[in-house]
């Protein structure tokens, strides 16, 4: 009796590597205008964004910097900032 | 209850029988009254299902395959282009290993265009890993269906059923339509995949496979198919059971147990391998027919036995494989001489396009090969 084997990946963090390093712009939130309506949470295309006790926090290890949460938030509070090469 | 319908029809009424929750389907000529009918008995509140209009067949088998993702019981049904137009998703349903049941009326492809019976719409399929059954009357139609889905749900793999345009498919003939209480004893609940989502398991289907990988998916499907007469048998004699009729298996044996020249054929044409093979029998050459029922799993020990015991096939083929010859003499000869049978197999390919069977070159093969024979 052969057994069936399925195509299936099951979702793991970091399975591609630390995929931040392809970010050209990070996202920054400004904490004063954040309304924490979780919008840019549920839109972040990588699970990117976490809440930490109420407080939305970017995964910079893996956030590619699409900039899906800066153009969802209705609040402005999310900036996409041009990351500068280290040693500069 | 026996009703009077058409091939097309007694499938609709074997998919209203097998409780299928889904279907999804894009109209082509000859398929159109299948979905017609299917259509008429949920409107009516008789088949409690979900029939999903689709703007192509690629999205008719895409809905039926994210249904059978779900769990549900799908089926759709199409033709000739419209077969080779979800010819991407076709393979998806198998890949993923998802039950699902599709009627192929056969029609030739074009162009030129045509809208009558050929099988290589339905032989377009057979290295994808779909389970493919092929009926010859209406009654066969709906028995098959409904064996499809139980089929499809023990394989775990998507089950074909085909049948001729129009002879088969518009021809209007007694059927036998068995009880629902029959019918759900031989199914029962719908098997969910295990590709089926399950919110506790999370998990998605599409993964990359390496080059080490990949050949074990084939090999996997392969192998299924491979182990499936058996279990094809098995389920036919429990059908037949419930439904009180005789079960036939991989292939229909017509006068082939004195035979010296046994005709294979398929579909609707094995009625003019009949009646070639008794025309010839009043001349004294003693000729069966073996109809063939099922493409994948492929009848090879039946195809074997039939050809040791008669010693020589003339095959029937309604589908070419350009450039080589007609599929189902070509796949014959592979698997007798993987079995080591050396008899000769001489093919006729016709009845493409709907073509009437030219019997006289039928029976002028069938007749030489016997001669030849001595």
């Amino acid at each position: 009796m052969t057994s069936v084997i399925i195509p299936a990946a099951r979702p793991a963090i970091g399975s591609a590597g630390k995929t931040g390093l392809w970010r050209l712009r990070r996202p920054v939130i400004n904490y004063d205008k954040c309304r924490r309506c979780m919008l840019c949470w549920m839109y972040c295309p990588e699970a990117a964004i976490e809440v930490r006790e109420g407080v939305l926090i970017v995964d910079y290890d893996y956030c590619k910097g699409c900039g899906i949460c800066a153009s969802e938030c209705p609040a402005g509070a999310i900036s996409m900032v041009k990351e500068e090469v280290s040693g500069k | 209850m026996r009703l009077v319908l058409t091939g097309n029809h007694a499938a609709a009424y074997a998919v209203k029988l097998a409780r299928v929750n889904v279907v999804a389907a894009y109209p082509i000529t000859p398929q159109t009254s299948v979905i017609e009918k299917i259509s008429e008995f949920v409107e009516k509140g008789e088949l409690n299902a979900r029939l999903i209009r689709v703007e192509s067949e690629h999205s008719a088998m895409a809905a039926v395959i994210g249904a059978a993702f779900a769990g549900a019981r799908a089926y759709t049904a199409t033709s000739a282009q419209g077969l080779l137009y979800m010819y991407e998703m076709v393979w998806w349903a198998a890949g993923a290993r998802l039950p699902i049941v599709m009627g192929l009326v056969t029609r030739g492809i074009a162009p030129p265009w045509s809208i009558w019976t050929d099988h290589a719409d339905f032989m377009s399929i057979r290295d994808s890993g779909w389970a493919m059954l092929f009926a010859a009357s209406a009654q066969e139609v709906l028995d098959l269906t409904i064996i499809a889905f139980k089929l499809a749900e023990e394989l775990m793999l998507p089950v074909a059923v085909g049948w001729d345009a129009f002879i088969v498919s518009h021809t209007a003939e007694p059927v036998h339509v068995p009880e629902q209480d029959a019918v759900d004893r031989f199914l029962g609940e719908p098997k969910r995949a295990p590709a089926a989502v399950d919110f506790d398991d999370p998990k998605s289907i599409g993964a990359l496979a390496f080059p080490k990988d990949y050949p074990l998916f084939r090999e996997n499907i392969h192998e299924t198919l491979r182990g499936a007469s058996p279990k094809l048998r098995r389920l036919e004699e429990e059908y037949s059971k419930v439904v009180g009729r005789k079960s036939l298996g991989l292939i229909e044996e017509i006068m082939c147990d004195d035979a010296e020249v046994v005709i294979v054929a398929m579909g609707a044409a094995a009625g003019e391998a009949v009646e070639v093979a008794r025309a010839l029998r009043r001349e004294g050459v003693r000729v069966g027919v073996a109809r063939v029922r099922s493409v994948r799993p492929f009848p090879e020990e039946d195809l074997a036995r039939i050809a040791e015991k008669a010693g020589a096939l003339v095959v029937l083929d309604r589908s070419y494989s350009l450039g080589i010859g007609g599929v189902i003499a070509l796949e014959t000869r592979a698997v007798l001489h993987r079995r080591g049978v050396t008899v000769p197999v001489k093919e006729v390919v016709a009845g493409l396009g709907g073509q009437e069977i030219p019997l006289e070159v039928l029976r002028r093969t069938v007749l030489n090969v016997a001669r030849e024979r001595g």
